[in-house]
């Protein structure tokens, strides 16, 4: 009985949230009706004919650049971070040396690194994975940190006296399986930032494809429809990367963590 | 013979910029196969003592041997049962358990198959692809002395390893650890404040004394196993002991 409850309960959930949508879109539709002027607000269906049209380039060739950048913001904020959010968590020494320059560099807003991109890498597809890098590293800095700095003592004391005593072994077997969840949580963070910086980082021109260049250079055309039509794929790969991580990482990787947490 | 020798042991702590003696001149000699209690009220310096033990602390000053080597560092021919829930929570209980065997490189089916034979040791082998959250205080306890057993040590150092178990399960615990002590004989030292619990398990209490953490008496006690827990001469240690810890108003003369 309480398993019937649940499915219709689940059942009458799906609905409201597809009609909810449902009537964005017609709320949406009638305002723009109201409004009547493409440049100030495009109905939907003008958005769908805009995507119609233009939906084979943003697969083969907006969709891959923006990747690329991500790609490599991402990339490049793991590599930095994790080692040193690892080396600060474990090693007080290293904490009490790399701290200030973390603090001072941190509050500094991603996107204010552009013109510094520029110089340095030039309109290149590395300038855009700068800035998503200077988004996405603190973030997975900071929880890794804190992730190795909450490894409560009786399990490195556990895995001493089982014969875990070099420091390469505990962190390898206890620091790094301890922290992974606020790893992950940390990473989730870095992404929906490094996305974020990913749509300005393309609007200066380190490229002439990617979704956050196409943004800008409809606007230019003052194509209103194409704009939206980008905004919204943006946001709805955003919510894509964000769930497929979540379910890889927390249903698979981090089952032990069922019944913890909540 | 002796396994564990502490000598002229010292231990100073500092608290609130005071020097504090949490052990005070311990001198002792565990015998192997001995099943030894420490007992005293808290700040007496039994745990410390045992983590000294264990290599977790080091003395002031003094020494302990094992087997003439004097002890530098934690290791696993000293195995430790803490009072806190040390499972790893990200591994499987098997996985817990083959923990020691893989860090020592024990090929992967064999460290299976020897876990998998600690698990039956203390009864949970229908757990193991469990998660340690999945279990109850108990059984968490348990697999934390499998853990330790696989790794085949000279010692099995506990901390009050009941401490946070209900009475009931309490005393289950203690059966089933003698039990096991009978399959797979080993030193046992650990640490309690319970007297009944150190009667019902010991051949030898140590009973401490705290500020400064000392010993101040060592009993022996002979009564074969399984001991009936209220038995008249079981009363009789109890008083002693009580009496010694000075938890008692009034201390009957010993005849």
């Amino acid at each position: 009985m309480a398993k019937t409850r649940s499915l219709r309960d689940s059942f009458s959930e799906r609905g409201i949230e597809a009609l909810s949508i449902v009537g964005l879109i017609v709320v949406w539709q009638l305002a723009a009706g109201a409004v009547n002027e493409t440049l100030l607000l495009p109905s939907f269906f003008q958005v769908l004919a805009a995507f119609s049209n233009s939906w084979q380039s943003i697969l083969w060739e907006d969709l891959p650049t923006s990747l690329l950048h991500f790609f490599i913001g991402m990339a490049a904020g793991l590599l930095v971070a994790l080692p040193v959010g690892m080396s600060m968590g474990w090693f007080r020494m290293v904490d009490k040396a790399l701290d200030p320059i973390v603090e001072i560099l941190r509050p500094i807003p991603p996107l204010v690194w552009i013109p510094f991109a520029i110089v340095w890498f030039g309109l290149s597809h590395e300038a855009a994975g700068f800035i998503i890098f200077m988004g996405a590293v603190f973030p997975i800095l900071i929880s890794t940190y804190v992730g190795f700095r909450n490894l409560p003592r009786v399990y490195v004391e556990s895995a001493k006296v089982l014969g875990a005593t070099k420091d390469i072994d505990l962190v390898r077997y206890v620091a790094i399986p301890f922290a992974l969840p606020s790893i992950a949580g940390g990473v989730r963070i870095a992404m929906g930032i490094a996305w974020m910086c990913l749509a300005a980082a393309e609007m200066f021109g380190v490229s002439t494809s990617g979704l956050g260049y196409r943004i800008w250079s409809y606007y230019y055309l003052h194509q209103m429809d194409y704009v939206l039509l980008y905004m919204i794929v943006l946001g709805m790969l955003g919510l894509i990367i964000d769930r497929s991580f979540r379910y890889v990482v927390e249903e698979k990787m981090l089952k032990w963590q069922a019944g913890l947490t909540q | 013979m002796a396994i564990i020798e502490v000598k002229d042991v010292f231990k100073l702590f500092l608290a609130d910029g005071k020097e504090m003696e949490a052990l005070h001149d311990i001198n002792l000699s565990i015998r192997e196969n001995e099943f030894i209690c420490f007992i005293g009220p808290s700040g007496c310096g039994k745990t410390t003592l045992l983590r000294i033990i264990a290599g977790l602390e080091n003395p002031t000053s003094g020494a302990v041997y094992l087997h003439g080597e004097p002890i530098k560092g934690p290791g696993p021919e000293r195995g430790m049962v803490f009072q806190e829930y040390s499972l790893f929570p990200w591994r499987t209980v098997l996985d817990n358990v083959a923990f020691g065997p893989e860090l020592k490189g024990t090929p992967k089916e064999e460290r299976i198959a020897k876990s998998r034979q600690y698990l039956k040791m203390v009864g949970l082998e229908r757990f193991e692809s469990r998660y340690p959250h999945e279990l109850s205080g108990g059984m968490k306890q348990r697999v934390a002395i499998a853990r330790a057993l696989v790794n085949d040590p000279l010692a099995l150092l506990m901390d009050e390893p009941f401490g946070a178990l209900d009475a009931q399960t309490r005393n289950t615990m203690q059966s089933e650890l003698l039990r096991i002590w009978g399959e797979d004989k080993k030193t046992v030292i650990f640490v309690t404040h319970s007297v009944d619990e150190a009667i019902y398990l010991a051949d030898r209490i140590v009973i401490m004394s705290a500020r400064p953490g000392r010993i101040k008496d060592v009993i022996d006690v002979a009564f074969p196993r399984p001991r009936n827990r209220t038995s008249p001469e079981v009363n009789r240690i109890r008083d002693r002991i009580l009496c010694d810890l000075g938890t008692e108003i009034a201390c009957i003369p010993r005849s």
